[in-house]
This record gives C-alpha cells, structure tokens and sequence, in this order.
C-alpha cells in the first residue's frame, strides 16, 4: 500500500478521505459523499457550469485550461450522443496523485462523472485507467457497481428521472494514451494516435459525439467546489489558480510523498519544509516542477509560486504537478538520457519529428554519455529538439524537446565536462562504460 | 494454430471463465470494439500471451480481421506475443525510481535470479524487465510482479520478494 504522509501546511479538499475508507460506499456516504450531486441536480445544468467557472478550476492533466470553460463548448443539442471521459491514464513520469485517488476515493470520481454529466447532458461516462493500475480498476468497478446497486447510477440517477451510467476501461501501456485524442482511439479499440484538431473533443469526440475529457484530479475535485461552494474554493488558491493540488514529490527528498497545497504555494519552501529536503548532506541541483515533460529549474529559480502562471513566467510549466528533485551528485546527461529515451519508446510513431527525433536524441544522448561525445553535439542535440517543437500533432514532441532544450542551455558545462573521451564524472560505481579503444 | 495438429483445433482456447467474461464484454461498451484492448489483456492474464489461437479467437469475438487485433496489439507495451514467466518482475527505472537506486534494484534481481534483461529463468518461473514509470514515483524506487505494487524497494529486499513468490508457487503447486 502506498505510504500515506501530512504536512501541516496541507489543505486538504482533494485528499480528504485518503486513509478513511471511503473506497466503501456507506462509509462515502457518511464523509459527506453524494450530497453534491443532489444539489446539482436541484439547481440544474446552468448553475453548475457557472459554479464551475466561477471556481477557476483549471485542468490537473497539465494544460490547465479552465474546466467550467470546457464544459460551457459542449452544444446543448447534440444528434449523436454525449459522453464524459475520465482520464485515468496516468503516465507522466513523476506523478502519481491519481493512484492514489482512485485507491483511497473512487467514488469521488463517479460523483464528479455524474455531475458533468448533469452540466453538459450527457447520459454516458467513462473512466479509462491505464493497463498498469489493475488494482484500482477493480476498486474502481467495484465502487461504479456499488453506486448503480444504490440508484446514484443507471436510468433514473437519485429518483430525478435523469439517466446516467460509467463504463470503466482499461488501457494496456501507452503513455501517448494520455493525450485526449488518442485516448478516444484507444477506448474506440484501436491503436492510440492522436486525431487532428479541430474539431475539439467538445464537438467531435468519443464516438464522433461530443465529448468532456477530464483528468482524474479535475472530476475528483467537481464535488468538493460544489460543496464549498466556488467562491469558497476559488479564495483558497492565487488569481486565476483557484484551489489546492495534489504535488507528487519525488527523487531526492527526505519525505517523497503527494502533498495537498495550495496553488501557488512556494516551490523551495514545499522542497525544504514540506519534504524535509535533500538528504544526506547534498545540495540541490535542479528541478523538474512538473512532470518529466516540464523544463527543468536551476536552484535559483524556484523561489516562486506554484500555479499554472507563476511557473510559466518562470519558464517552465506546472504540469502535472510532479516536483521531481535532482541531488548534486546526479548527473544531468544522464538525467536527460533516461527522460529522452522514455520519451523515444513512448512516442506512437504516427507524426515524423517526433518519431526520428526522439531517437536521434536518445542515440546522441547515449553515445555522447558515455564519452564518444564531439563539441558539435551539443548544440546538435539542442538544435535536433527544437525542430521536434511545434510540429507535431499532439504534445508528445513539445513534452520530449521542452526538457532537452532546457538542459542543454542550463547544463551546458557539464556537457562539456563529458566531452573529448572523458567518461561521465559522476558515473555510479559498478556501471560499466564504454572506454575509447 | 498447428495445422498438423488438428487435435488443438479442436481444444477450447477460453476457459469458460474466460469466455464468459469475454461475452460479458462485448454487451459492455456502446459499440463492440472497445472491448477489444480489454480482452487481449484479460486473455493474455490467463493464456500467458497472445498466441496465433488467441488473435484468431478474440478476432472472432470481435468481428474485426486478426490482422486489425494485431494492428491494435502491437501498439500497447503490456500485451505480448511470447511466453513471459509465471512472475514477471518489472521494474521500473524511469526519471523517479532511477534517482532512489532503481538500477541497483534492477541489477540485483539480475544478480539474485542469474537472468539479464528480458530474460527468463530455466523453470519458467521469473522472468525480468524494465519497464517506464509505473506512477509510483513517490514511492520510488517501485517495481510490479505481474499487477502487484512492491515500492521503496532497496536491493536487500530483493530476496525476500522472490522468496515470496517462490512460496506462493509452492503453495498453489501443493493445493493443486
């Protein structure tokens, strides 16, 4: 069981009902839960779309796009049915805040399906989890076939007369499945790459029906800002940053955990107090704020806010949320290796610069690591990831070329320091390396 | 499918668990093929792989060509065409696990079991890969053994785990 941990500094909205069992309905019931969607149902689609925007919500996947927004693009009158999607894919290399949602809270994600629903008159609901989270899959249909057993869900959802219904599905290993499009291809049973937009997924989406696709984090959070209330929820985050979110912290900290904070809570202060920091004596080197996709900050950059505008202006992007901490004794070529080949086998294939540029950069990388570097390759490496940026059809591209490029400008003495047959300076011991011959 | 042995031709590929499970899902979904990923996975649960039988028989389920089943199979990281082990140990090393030791975990089960990457051992039992972030990374580093979860793993306690599945095997072995 994934180890649980607090901090005074937390609010906790999302988080609330980890450790408390809430995985079973009754006790759900009596933390609160359903009271939101009865409430939706009273007040009626407008209401809620309006509560929603009202809340600044933005979306947890990483874009960060107003949610009440999204749900407002959604026609009225549809002649194809509308659906919800719920994405559970959780791929993002330093983030694992859904695990933890769908273990200890499921039905707080069926509650936030069905109120969506009641926003944009959809009748049907998925929640896509990926391959790897088995375990919470069967949590999660449990909870969905709990819920239908007690009338929440099916043709007439609390007595109102409104039909609504979740179908769970599994992926089967694909991090480009997090990426909306695709994951409509995926759940539509076929290989998961991306779709051309527009049209958007508000207009033409799952099963050619207009579609709401939401992050876990994002519907998990729906019944909390409807029970708070928007204007409640809205003050506790920064302008336009409303709420709290779920921070993965991981790497070289004293307590990895996923804190709930509120956005734009201090990244130096979440790294030195709410993680205990860098153990063992050692310094910090750099951050990733965001998820593997997210460039990297230098130790003097992270004096700063922790919502979706602050860490733009910083230059990098808050993600997904996922503050993986880099150690003094790490080394960063090979940091940027081991991000670059994820990136290599994850991409689909389906768009060229990507395809070719994320090999090219994982076998530059690889040789270059191990002492076969020439000068040349540096900016090589750095003028190879910027031809990927922007000219691909979904973000997988811009999520491998944004990281390489900033290691590359913040890092590039220790690039140098690898050059002219040196092996690498900080190489584990043990770790075989290629020697010139 | 041999077909110089009409004999397995003849043999259920399903189990009637299986099958039943497979009717169930093709009623589950508004339209028929997203059903598709699903059975492969829960298919493969149970068979170990997706052998030709397999294709042919979730093709049929489906209504769609093997070819399409296999267009769609190749694609996902988890579905696979060979025999892996009865415990396959995946361990993951991306950017999370690698900062806390993942390759020192992954080496040491290499060590412990005598096999390298992709491998398997001689009796069937293990088989070892490394595979990408698993979202575990706050729990790093963090392998899976088949679907199960073991995280803040350090190379001492790579014995012990595979102590453990070895006793499990035993024990079914013994009940069976």
């Amino acid at each position: 069981m994934p180890r649980l941990v607090s901090h005074p500094d937390e609010v906790k909205i999302v988080s609330r009902r980890f450790g408390m069992g809430a995985d079973n309905i009754d006790r759900y019931i009596e933390l609160g839960g359903y009271e939101a969607v009865k409430k939706c149902i009273a007040q009626g689609p407008e209401w809620i779309i309006e509560e929603m925007k009202a809340s600044n919500l933005r979306g947890r996947g990483g874009a960060g796009f107003s949610a009440g927004m999204k749900w407002s693009f959604v026609p009225k009158q549809s002649p194809k049915p509308k659906y919800i999607l719920v994405n559970g894919d959780e791929s993002e290399p330093g983030t694992c805040k859904d695990h933890l949602i769908f273990l200890h809270d499921p039905h707080a994600v069926i509650e936030g399906t069905i109120i969506a629903g009641l926003a944009v008159g959809a009748k049907m609901g998925f929640i896509y989890l990926r391959g790897e989270y088995r375990y919470l899959l069967e949590i999660t249909e449990r909870a969905v076939a709990d819920a239908t057993n007690r009338g929440f869900l099916g043709k007439n959802i609390f007595g109102s007369g409104v039909e609504f219904q979740i179908i769970t599905q599994t992926g089967a290993g694909a991090y480009e499945v997090g990426e909306e499009s695709a994951l409509m291809e995926s759940l539509e049973g076929k290989r998961g790459i991306p779709r051309i937009k527009p049209p958007f997924p508000a207009v033409v989406g799952l099963y050619g029906g207009p579609t709401v696709i939401n992050n876990a984090e994002t519907i998990a959070t729906v019944p909390h800002v409807i029970t708070m209330g928007a204007a409640a929820y809205a003050a506790i985050g920064t302008p336009r940053n409303g709420g709290t979110r779920l921070f993965s912290i991981s790497g070289h900290v004293e307590r990895p955990g996923v804190y709930e904070l509120p956005m734009g809570y201090n990244l130096k202060k979440m790294i030195y107090e709410v993680a205990g920091g860098i153990p063992g004596g050692r310094k910090l080197k750099a951050v990733v704020p965001g998820g593997s996709s997210t460039p990297v900050l230098l130790p003097e950059e992270i004096d700063i806010g922790m919502d979706f505008d602050q860490v733009g202006k910083a230059g990098s992007m808050l993600g997904s949320a996922g503050v993986v901490v880099i150690d003094d004794q790490t080394c960063i070529v090979e940091f940027a290796l081991r991000t670059i080949s994820f990136y290599a086998h994850e991409s689909c294939g389906w768009c060229i610069p990507c395809r070719e540029g994320t090999d090219w950069l994982k076998k530059s990388l690889t040789r270059f690591h191990a002492g076969f570097g020439t000068p040349g390759d540096i900016d090589n490496i750095q003028r190879t990831a910027e031809n990927i940026l922007g000219r691909t059809f979904c973000p997988l591209g811009d999520a491998a070329a944004m990281p390489t490029i900033a290691f590359v400008k913040k890092f590039r003495k220790e690039f140098e320091d690898h050059l002219n047959g040196k092996p690498c300076p900080f190489a584990r011991e043990g770790v075989p390396q290629l020697t010139v011959v | 499918m041999s077909p110089d042995n009409p004999k397995l031709e003849s043999m259920p590929v399903f189990s009637p668990q299986l099958a039943a499970r497979c009717d169930a899902l093709v009623q589950k979904y508004p339209v028929k093929r997203s059903a598709l990923i699903p059975m492969l996975l829960y298919a493969q649960d149970e068979v170990g792989y997706l052998s030709d039988a397999v294709i042919a028989e979730v093709a049929h389920r489906i209504g769609i060509t093997e070819l399409e089943v296999r267009n769609v199979a190749t694609y996902y990281s988890m579905l696979r065409f060979k025999l892996a082990g009865r415990y396959n140990i995946q361990v993951c090393t991306n950017i999370s696990c690698m900062l806390r030791g993942a390759y020192d975990v992954y080496e040491r089960f290499q060590e412990e079991l005598g096999i390298g990457p992709k491998g398997m051992t001689p009796d069937g039992l293990f088989s070892l890969e490394e595979v990408e972030c698993i979202g575990a990374c706050c729990w790093a580093p963090a392998i899976q053994v088949n679907y199960d979860f073991h995280d803040e793993l350090k190379p001492d306690l790579v014995p012990g785990i595979l102590g453990q599945y070895r006793k499990q095997a035993q024990d079914k072995g013994k009940n069976a």
